[in-house]
């Protein structure tokens, strides 16, 4: 396939392999321990296992798989308010296909849609004002999710929406932020981490400035990252490149999308309907200071938080699940108690076991050779609640 | 036995029954309640919809059961193969196919990957009321064309009407019977250390076309259903390759599941290429844009066949000169070594990845 094959290229992955490797090895010597890298991104996560990268990769790097997966930091207590806005009556409530299945502390939005809830998927926000159109006696609800990826066309239907004179259609917004994030895993005491994979489709919406800080007040390299196999490798060895040099500073592996100052069109509409937060909760981190957005006062109209008297109320992970620990690269997926356990892709307790960018849903269902020698325990341990 | 002998055969071992005249008699345009409700409405719609098209002698009788001459049936096997499956699938027309002709061959091959000469189907329809009679004339037809093409006869059926909202459209079940010959015995335990894994052609085409066919998603493709009878084509593979120890259509979960089910019920480890697993450009490129993966699409004309090293070249050769096998290709292997009931797949990058069992449905990611 053109334009795809040509960052597949088994060839061009060897000669970078051979490269990273020596490089690696040097630096894990001299640290004597692995490079630790962790890729922001959920989508990097996914073409990793997907590709198999990670089993192609020496041990002197580990690769931390880091918060950038939405579905996977929506926290219980949120999933419990799209439940309860789901199941009111006239309401057609749209989501993204994989945020369906995200547990909340009841039941999930497919659980809901069976129980007789209008629950439907959508693959764009503008589907859901098309639905809207068509139901105009119903209230048609947007489950907005994502990082700073989905944030604009969230912002260009609500534009719409008001520009329409739509009075039936609102937005349930979680949308959240990723530097305050980043910053909050860089703040965490049991971190360590020499480098980041910075996130391509995010970077393409902000630019790379905002990762400035990175390097500047934690002197760790930043490569924004493209999402195909040799994107990431290539990112890799950028990476090493810097540390085996001393240096620390934001590069742009992802040129051919991503521009320095981000794409103005988008960021005009965000920031005209969107404001920062005070705080937002994230699953497995706790409650981020400004990590989240919500509509300004502007368009409350479209706001499904005010329309709807939603409980909003902080609802703590299952004590077994250990996912904020994997999500800050404490643990390995696999040394969480739970993991494959009680906790399974068809039983997911953690959200990390839902999405397949997430760390634990992928090592589960592409592990490879490092999960083959590990022995799961057979015994079911009690999901304490 | 070519499948023109076949259909003489079949249609021999049926008792001869005269035809009672049935053209023109539904004059409704649309489907009502009282078109299932026992009565001369009903049996105008049977007459003049349902034994018009399907018209075989079985049929024409009009009893309450198919009756077959058991020695007829002996001619072909020994064992009778059965099977069931119900067809509810939106839209009820895509690109390459109905929901009557997807009732027609998965049937079909469902009696056919078990090496069986499919003979007789029933039909069961639930209609919602208010369907347009031209819409359920084209349905049936189409069952009609592809049983024909297929050799196999409608010989009983079933039609119930239920209120709007009670049955999405129209609901198809279609139940079969075939025959064994002695000398296969095809079972899902019995793949063994280094036997090949074939597949018939490009895998996915009917999950991607049904999935683009319901418009969600505004692409504009080619991709048509891959929907297909293979029964004809399993005869020869296994005529060509008669130690073949397993064959299934790779139908809802796709070719990943099936190569779990053999691995797990095999106890062995399988390992695929992603080089020679053949996948059309245009259902990669649908597959990259909605996060989606291939090995898990339906197919609705595809197979996986586990046959033995010293057979393979011939397998495929065999299947290579059928229309419904030109792009069939060796995909994989059972390894020696290897953790019973994995499969895993070596990517064309150079990796290795574990291909599991699909989990609920798939669904499209966020970004």
């Amino acid at each position: 396939m053109k334009y795809v094959d040509e960052f597949r290229d088994p060839i061009k992955a060897k000669a970078l392999l051979k490269e990273i490797n020596q490089i690696a090895d040097g630096l894990a010597e001299k640290l004597n321990r692995p490079v630790f890298i962790m890729e922001v991104c959920g989508g990097h996560t996914h073409s990793i296992f997907r590709y198999g990268i990670e089993n192609m990769l020496p041990p002197s790097i580990e690769l931390i798989h880091g918060p950038g997966c939405p579905v996977c930091v929506l926290p219980r207590g949120r999933v419990d308010d799209c439940v309860f806005i789901a199941e009111q009556e006239n309401v057609i409530f749209t989501t993204f296909g994989d945020a369906i299945r995200v547990p909340g502390s009841k039941k999930s939005l497919m659980e809901a849609r069976a129980n007789g809830a209008d629950v439907r998927m959508v693959y764009s926000p503008l589907d859901a004002l098309s639905i809207a159109k068509k139901n105009p006696d119903k209230e048609v609800v947007f489950f907005g999710l994502g990082f700073e990826t989905t944030m604009p066309s969230t912002a260009f239907t609500v534009l719409k929406a008001e520009a329409d004179g739509l009075k039936n259609f609102s937005l349930f917004c979680n949308h959240i932020t990723i530097i305050p994030t980043i910053k909050a895993v860089l703040d965490s005491p049991d971190l360590q981490l020499d480098g980041f994979l910075g996130p391509g489709h995010v970077s393409m919406v902000i630019g790379n400035q905002p990762y400035e800080f990175i390097a500047k007040n934690y002197h760790r390299p930043v490569v924004v990252a493209g999402f195909e196999p040799l994107d990431i490798l290539q990112s890799l060895w950028m990476v090493l490149k810097q540390l085996q040099t001393g240096e620390a500073r934001i590069e742009n592996q992802y040129n051919r999308i991503v521009p320095e100052y981000g794409n103005k069109m988008a960021l005009d509409a965000i920031s005209k309907v969107f404001e920062l937060r005070q705080f937002f909760e994230w699953r497995g981190l706790g409650s981020i200071d400004h990590s989240g957005v919500q509509l300004k006062q502007d368009y409350a109209a479209f706001d499904a938080e005010k329309k709807f008297a939603i409980a909003n109320v902080t609802i703590a992970d299952p004590k077994s699940c250990q996912c904020g620990e994997v999500l800050k690269g404490a643990i390995k997926p696999w040394q969480c108690k739970v993991f494959g356990k009680a906790c399974t892709p068809e039983t997911p307790v953690g959200a990390l076991m839902v999405s397949s960018e997430g760390a634990c849903a992928a090592y589960y269902l592409y592990g490879g050779d490092r999960i083959d020698a590990i022995q799961i325990n057979d015994v079911v341990e009690e999901v304490s609640l | 036995m070519n499948l023109a002998e076949n259909i003489l055969d079949v249609e021999a071992s049926i008792e001869p029954i005269d035809l009672r005249s049935r053209h023109g008699k539904l004059v409704s345009s649309i489907i009502t309640l009282a078109h299932g409700g026992g009565g001369k409405a009903m049996r105008d719609l049977i007459d003049d919809v349902f034994i018009d098209a399907f018209s075989n002698s079985a049929l024409n009788t009009l009893e309450d059961q198919a009756r077959f001459l058991l020695t007829d049936l002996a001619k072909h096997g020994d064992r009778l193969a059965m099977t069931t499956d119900s067809y509810v699938i939106d839209p009820i027309f895509f690109p390459g196919g109905d929901i009557g002709k997807l009732a027609i061959c998965g049937t079909v091959n469902d009696l056919a990957v078990g090496g069986a000469i499919p003979l007789y189907l029933t039909c069961a329809m639930i209609i919602e009321e208010g369907m347009e009679v031209t819409t359920l004339r084209k349905i049936v037809q189409s069952m009609a064309d592809t049983a024909k093409a297929a050799g196999v006869f409608i010989v009983t059926g079933d039609t119930k009407v239920v209120e709007r909202g009670s049955c999405d459209k129209i609901f198809i079940n279609t139940t079969g019977i075939g025959v064994i010959h002695k000398n296969y015995q095809l079972g899902v335990h019995k793949a063994q250390a280094n036997d090949h894994i074939l597949v018939n052609g490009f895998l996915g085409d009917h999950g991607a076309a049904i999935l683009d066919a319901r418009g969600e998603m505004n692409l504009s493709t080619q991709i048509q259903s891959d929907c297909a009878p293979l029964h004809d084509l399993i005869q020869t593979l296994l005529k060509a390759a008669p130690n073949t120890r397993f064959i299934r259509d790779a139908t809802r979960g796709g070719i990943a599941s099936v190569l779990n089910e053999i691995a797990d019920a095999s106890k062995c480890a399988i390992e695929i290429q992603e080089t020679s697993t053949p996948i059309r450009t245009e259902v990669k490129g649908f597959c990259e844009i909605l996060g989606l993966d291939p090995l898990y699409l339906a197919n609705e004309g595809k197979l996986v066949a586990v046959v033995p090293a010293n057979e393979v070249e011939a397998a495929l050769a065999a299947m290579c000169a059928h229309p419904l096998g030109h792009d069939a290709a060796d995909i994989g292997q059972v390894l020696e070594n290897g953790r019973a009931g994995r499969v895993h797949m070596q990517t064309s990058f150079g990796g290795k990845r574990i291909v599991d069992m699909l989990v609920g449905e798939q669904l499209p990611r966020i970004c």
